[in-house]
C-alpha cells in the first residue's frame, strides 16, 4: 500500500516535489493522505502567489479534520489543479498523479539539498 | 500520546477493532475506534442499509427504591412518571442555574428500577451530583459502567438483519425489552444517535464479543465514532462538550421540548425564567452555501459561535450547528461563518439537516 517513489524529493512534513527545471509540482504523500483519511475539500491558494519552504501553502481537510499542506521548497505558483475542487478525492486515489496540487516556478535552486529521497523519507516514518 | 494511551481505558471489544484494522483514538479517557474501512463509507452503510458502534464507553447508572421515580423526577428535567415500565425517555441534568450538566436516556426497568445512560465524560460528575441530591429520599444509587458493553446497531435494514439472532420480538422506538441475543442475556433498547431506526444492545463485557460476532455475521458493517458524529450530526443531535454545557441552559440549547418546569426539578425555575423571557442566543443548525467546512469554535461574523461542524456525507457540503444571536436564528436567515480567516456563506436550516425523504 504505502509507496514513495524515487524520482521525487520528499519534505518530512509528508510532501512532495517532483522538480523539472525550474519548475517544481506539489502534492502529499501516500503517508499523509492515510493518515488524513477520505479528503472531501481542497482549498486551493490562488496562481501568482508566493509559497515559502516549509510553510502552509493551502489545507486539505477529512471529514474529520482539517490539516496545513507545507511547501516543500520556495517560489511562485504557476498552476492550480482546479480538478481538485470538484474531486479531493483524487488525493487520496492516486497522490503522486492526478492529486497533484500546485506546480511552482522555484525561486532557489540551492533549497532543494534540504529535502529526502524516497528511502530517507521512509525511514523516518517508522 | 504514546505515554497517554497506557492509561486509557479500552471496551471488552478492542482485540476486535485491532483485529478489524480499526483506527484507534484516545476518546473521553477511552481508546476507541473513530474508523474502520472509512467514515464515508460506514456513514453511508447505515443511512442505507445498517452499521454498529462500539459505544461502550457510556456510563450506566441504576437508580432503584421506592422514591425511585420521585427521586428522578427531582433531577431530570422531563416528566419521568411518564414512563411506562419498559419505556425510554431522553431528559437533561441541570445545575440549579439551568446550566446543562448532561443529556441522558432513561430506561424504566421495572416498578422501582429505572437505567440512565451518561455520557463517558460526564459520568463520574453526574454520580456524584446524583448521590449529592439522593438526601431524603429512599433510593438506592448503583454506579453500573463496569456491568455493561453497549453496541449500538442502527439503519433502515437494523432489525431485520438483527432478528435472526434476538429470542423474541426487538423493542418499539423509544422501549426497552430483556432478550437474548447471540444467546445471551442483554437490554435491548429502540434507541440510536444516527436519525436512523435501530437498536442499542447493553449486555454483560464478557458477552460483548459474541454479540459483536453475531452482529458482523448478519452482514452489518462495523462503524467508527467518526461516522457516529456525521450522522448525528445530519440527524441534530446534540454532543454534549460541544454544543450542550454547563455554561449554557437547555432552552437556547434547543431542548425545552424535554423539559417540564411543573416537575420542580432542579434548575426548573432558571429553565422557566429562561422560557419566558426568551433566550438572547440560540442553537441552529446550518449548511455552508459553498464550499469549506465549518469546525467547532469558528466564529459566526456578527456574534455566535459554531459548536460543531463537519462534512457532510449525505449531503455533500459542510454543516454543523451554531450559536446565534435570536434576532439571527430564524430559518433561511444567512449567515456567514469564519473558517481559519474565510467568510464562509451559510444558511439557517430546520431540523434535521438530513431528511431521508429529501
Amino acid at each position: 500500500m504505502a509507496d514513495y517513489p524515487k524520482d521525487l524529493l520528499y519534505h518530512p512534513e509528508h510532501d512532495w516535489a517532483r522538480i523539472d527545471g525550474d519548475v517544481a509540482t506539489f502534492g502529499v504523500t501516500w503517508y499523509a493522505q492515510d493518515s488524513l483519511g477520505e479528503v472531501v475539500f481542497f482549498d486551493p491558494p490562488e496562481v501568482g502567489a508566493q509559497v515559502k519552504q516549509g510553510e502552509s501553502y493551502a489545507e486539505v481537510e477529512s471529514v474529520k479534520a482539517v490539516s496545513d499542506v507545507i511547501a516543500p521548497l520556495s517560489g511562485e505558483i504557476v498552476e492550480v489543479n482546479e480538478a481538485l475542487g470538484d474531486g479531493p478525492e483524487k488525493i487520496n486515489d492516486d497522490p503522486y498523479g492526478d492529486g497533484w496540487m500546485v506546480k511552482v516556478r522555484l525561486s532557489d535552486a540551492s533549497e532543494r539539498e534540504g529535502l529526502l529521497d524516497a528511502d530517507a523519507y521512509a525511514a523516518q516514518l517508522d | 500520546m504514546v505515554a497517554a494511551a497506557e492509561t486509557l481505558r479500552r471496551t471488552p471489544l478492542f482485540d476486535r477493532h485491532v483485529a478489524a484494522g480499526a483506527r484507534l483514538v484516545p476518546f473521553a479517557g477511552w481508546e476507541m475506534p473513530v474508523q474502520y474501512a472509512g467514515v464515508k463509507d460506514e456513514h453511508l452503510a447505515v443511512r442505507g442499509r445498517a452499521g454498529v458502534f462500539d459505544v461502550s464507553h457510556m456510563g450506566e447508572v441504576e437508580t432503584r427504591g421506592p422514591d425511585a421515580e420521585r427521586f428522578l423526577q427531582r433531577i431530570l428535567s422531563n416528566d419521568v412518571s411518564r414512563i411506562a415500565v419498559g419505556g425510554a425517555q431522553y431528559s437533561v441534568l441541570c445545575r440549579e442555574d439551568g446550566g446543562v450538566l448532561d443529556d441522558l436516556f432513561t430506561y424504566r426497568l421495572g416498578e422501582d428500577r429505572y437505567l440512565t445512560v451518561t455520557n463517558a465524560s460526564n459520568h463520574e460528575k453526574d454520580l456524584a451530583w446524583l448521590r449529592a441530591h439522593a438526601d431524603g429520599f429512599d433510593v438506592e444509587l448503583v454506579d453500573r459502567l463496569d456491568d455493561f458493553a453497549m453496541l449500538a446497531v442502527q439503519g433502515p435494514e437494523a432489525r431485520t438483519l438483527l432478528a435472526p439472532v434476538v429470542d423474541g420480538a426487538l423493542p418499539d422506538r423509544f422501549r426497552v425489552a430483556e432478550l437474548r441475543v447471540a444467546g445471551a442475556a442483554a437490554l435491548v433498547c429502540g434507541t440510536g444517535y444516527t436519525g436512523e431506526d435501530g437498536v442499542e444492545i447493553l449486555c454483560a463485557p464478557a458477552d460483548a464479543e459474541t454479540i459483536w460476532d453475531a452482529v458482523l455475521a448478519a452482514a452489518v458493517m462495523p462503524c467508527g465514532l467518526a461516522a457516529r458524529d456525521t450522522l448525528r450530526l445530519e440527524a441534530c443531535f446534540h454532543l454534549y462538550g460541544n454544543d450542550l454545557m454547563e455554561s449554557r441552559g437547555p432552552i437556547e440549547a434547543g431542548l425545552g421540548w424535554c423539559c417540564k418546569e411543573a416537575t420542580g426539578f432542579v434548575g426548573s425555575e432558571a429553565v422557566a425564567a429562561a422560557r419566558a423571557a426568551g433566550p438572547t442566543e440560540r442553537l441552529v443548525p446550518f449548511a455552508l452555501t459553498g464550499p469549506g467546512i465549518p469546525r467547532q469554535g469558528n466564529p459566526v461574523i456578527g456574534g455566535g459561535e459554531v459548536t460543531s461542524g463537519t462534512f457532510s456525507p449525505c449531503l455533500e457540503q459542510g454543516i454543523g450547528m451554531a450559536y446565534v444571536p435570536a434576532e439571527r436564528s430564524a430559518v433561511g436567515t444567512e449567515l456567514a461563518i469564519d473558517v481559519r480567516g474565510k467568510h464562509r456563506p451559510a444558511v439557517v436550516k430546520d431540523k434535521p439537516l438530513y431528511r431521508k425523504d429529501g
